[in-house]
């Protein structure tokens, strides 16, 4: 019972560097990940123990993400002003150059659904099956979502950088 | 068996090792016989490995403490000396959401709008405000009503702010309210203030608008946005001032 407070501390980074992915801004991630834990401390009691807590998390992760899309997307005319006057871009810390640069502005070009099933597989390393429950989606849609993903992403970065061959 | 054709899944999953044994040797001679294919396999698990360069930093990072401690609200389990010490963080920092993820619903915008009106009103020399400091207890009442609850210009002289005045703002869903403050060297600061949709409490929040700062939270009737061109930790000082001085 004593450790019921650190329960969530060893997920904290992979919430973080997800999330961080996911939005591309580094803010933005740490107030999802924050409402994250406040959400899952509230939810505690639903959290059947014995059962994948890092999986849990990311849903409620993913679903604080999807609502705050969504009330973005709803906000039109604000997002413009942001955009146009406002907003600092922030990348991800990057010192290793174009390739990766490109990397990260393809991935903002990827519709969410897309965007979150890629990184779930490819730096979370979840299992597809564990991706079908975390995001709620038949584990047929998370194949074809990451192909299309992969896909797209390919296509943007053979577009924009031939260097990208070089990089190991 | 080799005779069975290799599926688009079976290539994601050999490029993510989540293939089952008993296919690996079928896809690579699959992928020896497609070049294209395995040009395709290749570039997947380049993006794979830049994507864990690109974004792993995250992982050596240091957590921040506002993310390590639970909220204050108990949780179930949490024990005596573990609700104590939150409740301590809590009280000392301000730091968590107390009633948790309705938290970004309820303050959409909010940091935006404050940004937007400091953007604009701040670098006024003639006219910063609507009513001066000297008619505080006008300017207060007038907001007061305007936005159907008691609203308060905290006193932040500890901080070394002292009140230039405010004015009414139209906000998404009906009037805000801006209090404008000035040190002595000339630096403003505003305090934004709306009606929010539903008497909670949130969190210290931060966001950066450009050159502009904003720490915001939800307090009872009003969302606060307490905007500047101040480095975090200064604004956050102040933000806590501000805080204090609408909870006395």
């Amino acid at each position: 019972m004593t450790d019921d407070r650190r329960l969530f501390d060893e997920h904290i980074p992979r919430l973080r560097r997800y999330a961080r992915a996911l939005t591309g801004d580094r803010t933005r991630a740490d107030d999802l990940v924050q409402d994250c834990l406040a959400r899952a401390w509230e939810k505690l009691s639903l959290w059947q123990r014995g059962t994948d807590l890092r999986a849990w998390l990311f849903t409620i992760l993913h679903n604080l993400y999807v609502n705050d899309v969504r009330r973005l997307k709803s906000r039109p005319e604000l997002l413009a002003l942001d955009d146009a006057a406002l907003e600092v871009p922030q990348h991800a810390n990057i010192d290793g150059g174009l390739a990766l640069r490109d990397l990260d502005a393809a991935l903002r070009q990827l519709p969410d659904e897309q965007r979150a099933v890629l990184l779930l597989v490819s730096l979370e390393e979840m299992r597809y099956e564990e991706v079908a429950r975390t995001l709620g989606i038949p584990v047929g849609t998370v194949m074809s979502r990451l192909s299309r993903a992969r896909e797209r992403l390919r296509t943007l970065l053979n577009g924009t950088s031939p260097q990208l061959r070089r990089v190991k | 068996m080799n005779d069975t054709p290799i599926t688009e899944a079976e290539l994601h999953a050999y490029v993510d090792d989540q293939l089952p044994a008993e296919r690996r040797a079928a896809v690579e001679d699959y992928l020896a016989a497609h070049p294209a294919e395995a040009e395709r396999v290749r570039a997947y698990r380049q993006q794979n490995e830049q994507l864990h360069v690109l974004f792993d930093t995250a992982l050596d990072e240091p957590v921040p403490a506002s993310l390590q401690r639970p909220p204050a609200r108990r949780a179930p389990g949490l024990t005596r000396a573990a609700a104590l010490l939150a409740a301590a963080a809590v009280g000392g920092v301000l730091g968590w959401a107390l009633r948790g993820g309705e938290a970004v619903e309820i303050t959409a915008g909010l940091p935006q709008q404050a940004a937007i009106a400091h953007l604009v009103y701040s670098p006024e020399v003639l006219h910063p405000v609507e009513v001066g400091a000297r008619e505080e207890a006008h300017l207060v009442a007038w907001l007061s009503k305007r936005l159907g609850a008691p609203v308060r210009a905290p006193q932040l002289a500890e901080a070394g702010f002292e009140l230039v005045g405010g004015r009414l703002l139209p906000g998404e869903a009906g009037p805000a309210a801006q209090f404008m403050y000035q040190d002595a060297r000339g630096a403003r600061l505003t305090l934004y203030v709306r009606t929010a949709e539903d008497n909670r409490e949130t969190a210290f929040r931060y966001a950066q608008e450009g050159k502009v700062g904003v720490f915001y939270w939800v307090d009872g009737p009003f969302g606060y946005a307490l905007s500047g061109e101040l480095e975090r930790a200064q604004l956050l000082a102040v933000a806590e001032g501000v805080y204090r001085g609408l909870n006395p």
